[in-house]
């Protein structure tokens, strides 16, 4: 959207120490890019300049005293309206949250910001993150900045319209079922989820608990790396996140990657792709392979099967979770002649179609009589989803497959049949599923001119190596186009 | 699968949810057709397979068996955000939520 060089995290740290601008000029800059472009996006749903501008002349006031500079100085940023900010509106794109403020600050949120980030909004999504076209928002659909008549994808997608617009130069998102990688190969840009507990969800609003990851959308790999070494790590406040050291991942990402073993598992290139999608994907695997990789077929046999699992999964801890929003201590409350009949009002009134239809789903596989038939069996289905990837893993370094079987569809196509909608998720929820780290990399465009996303998987905690690859497939292809 | 008016009546009062006539027609359709999809589950043999009740990486925690680094001392700590909480509810009266009357005598 504009013609000039996109912000980087570096480009923004080396012209603040130039003095070549200042960390509040370049957030009027950006609000600046908010107020002419968000009204044909809807990518921001509410803007926080007074918490912006207050952080950005930190950041001044610390370049005037020549001392040294956190990680992202100065670095304007977007969070997911899922994710807490303290005093700062937070609707999860509900209805049922339209006025609620948070007491606390994320985990993440807080570590950005002692990092130097600017943060200047938070970015609309699915209402509480359910969905893969941003179509569920009570706030109106996110317009996808590459095609305005297509959707940004889901759920994250106006963390992923802002970034690919130049709205921001990085922002956070959430990703349960593919909510971060989807939206990306959307837009253009890339984003990893995290492994399952390497960044703390406290303060993240909980969807599918044993699902949800926070995790970085960027312009390009190395700041998505830079975002991860200062949003990952134990947090107290998170028994799920994990005690395991976080390493320098902008090194990491550096590293070569010649000789690493690159599976490509057919089960993600049958019926049902794009292919204009199959035919750019495999290119970029020819293209890893040119970079001296090497190419290990593999059969993932439960892939299939992931959907299906993940609809029972995730539906069933959301209809658990979403249990709290009853009128009683925030948001939303319908007044009832009873305790009970308030519940129900608030509840229908203040949730959207796509929320109440997985909170049936959700309800319906954990009520007796089903419990076994729905949920066990799933959570045993998982159980083989996740030994693939294990096995996969003995075999190859990464695994390299299409983030999403098609590139962004039109507003309004899917909306008709919420299970099409679902099975649009086939490629992304495999690695939701297993716990696994998963990043997605533009790796061309289709004739009609839309984004198409590769998606690299790699073993718990190997965040830096799927940053590595992503990196270097980066690099070369800039070089190459 | 076939799913009634009645069992989406009951699986709404469940979970809390009220629902318009037309909600409960449409969302009946449609969880029939999940469901049917979510069935092709049954196809796969889990007689030998344990259910997935951990999905953080037995990594995550690297100390030694028993002891887990990742959680800490259960010990209280301050926590000041009482009166932002209750600032945030619909209908609170310090330090209580208020709602409708659930004891009658």
């Amino acid at each position: 959207m504009s013609a000039a060089t996109p912000w980087t995290v570096a480009s923004v740290r080396a012209a603040l120490l130039a003095k070549k601008i200042s960390a509040r000029e370049l957030a009027t800059e950006f609000y600046g890019r908010i107020e002419r472009h968000n009204p044909e996006l809807n990518a921001f749903l509410t803007l926080s300049p007074e918490r912006a501008y207050a952080q950005a002349d930190r950041i001044d006031a610390s370049v005037a005293r020549g001392e040294n500079l956190p990680p992202l100085a100065g670095v304007p940023m977007a969070i997911k309206d899922v994710i807490s900010t303290r005093g700062v509106r937070t609707t999860c794109a509900s209805k049922i949250l339209e006025n609620y403020l948070p007491a606390y600050d994320a985990t993440a949120v807080e570590r950005l910001e002692r990092a130097g980030a600017v943060l200047l909004g938070k970015t609309n999504c699915d209402e509480f993150a359910m969905g893969g076209s941003n179509e569920n928002s009570a706030y109106g659909p996110v317009h996808n900045p590459v095609a305005l008549d297509r959707v940004p994808g889901g759920s994250s997608g106006g963390s992923a319209a802002a970034v690919a617009a130049g709205l921001a130069v990085a922002a956070l998102g959430t990703d349960t079922g593919g909510s971060i990688r989807q939206p990306c190969s959307f837009c253009g840009i890339p984003g990893l989820m995290p492994t399952y507990g390497r960044v703390s969800r406290y303060g993240l609003v909980a969807f599918a608990s044993s699902l949800d990851k926070i995790g970085p959308l960027a312009g390009n790999v190395a700041d998505a790396a830079m975002i991860m070494s200062v949003i990952a790590g134990h947090d107290e406040n998170d028994s799920t996140s994990a005690a395991v050291d976080v390493p320098d991942y902008s090194s990491e990402t550096q590293r070569p990657i010649q000789g690493l073993r690159i599976g490509v598992p057919e089960d993600y290139f049958a019926e049902g792709i794009d292919p204009e999608v199959k035919e750019k994907v495999q290119s970029g695997i020819a293209l890893l392979e040119r970079l001296g990789c090497k190419r290990i077929p593999l059969h993932m046999p439960h892939t299939d099967f992931a959907t299906a699992v993940y609809y029972v999964l995730a539906t069933a801890e959301a209809s658990s979770n979403l249990a709290r929003y009853d009128g009683v201590r925030y948001g939303l409350r319908v007044p009832g002649s009873t305790l009970t009949e308030m519940y129900r009002n608030t509840r229908e009134r203040g949730f959207g179609a796509e929320v109440k239809r997985r909170i049936m789903l959700g309800t319906y596989v954990l009520s007796s009589g089903y419990y076994d038939a729905y949920y066990l069996r799933a959570q045993s289905v998982r159980t083989l989803i996740a030994r693939d990837f294990t096995d996969g893993f003995k075999k190859a370094d990464v695994i390299v497959t299409p983030t999403a079987p098609t590139a962004a569809f039109r507003l309004g196509e899917k909306t008709a049949d919420p299970l099409q909608m679902y099975l649009a998720d086939i490629y992304t929820v495999t690695g939701s599923l297993a716990g696994v780290p998963g990043i997605s990399v533009p790796c061309g465009k289709n004739k009609a001119g839309l984004p198409i996303g590769m998606q690299i998987f790699g073993p718990h905690f190997a965040e830096g190596r799927v940053l590595q690859v992503a990196r270097a497939f980066e690099e070369s292809r800039s070089s190459e186009s | 699968m076939k799913i009634s008016r009645e069992e989406v009546l009951k699986i709404a009062e469940l979970a809390h949810l009220g629902l318009s006539p037309e909600e409960v027609d449409t969302y009946r359709g449609q969880l029939e057709g999940i469901l049917n999809y979510i069935d092709k589950l049954k196809k796969i043999d889990i007689s030998n397979v344990e259910p997935m009740a951990q999905v953080l990486h037995p990594g995550a925690a690297s100390g030694a068996e028993g002891d887990h680094p990742e959680l800490r001392d259960d010990t209280p700590r301050p926590c000041d955000i009482a009166n932002a909480v209750l600032a945030a509810a619909p209908d609170a009266e310090k330090p209580f939520f208020r709602v409708p009357k659930v004891i009658t005598r």
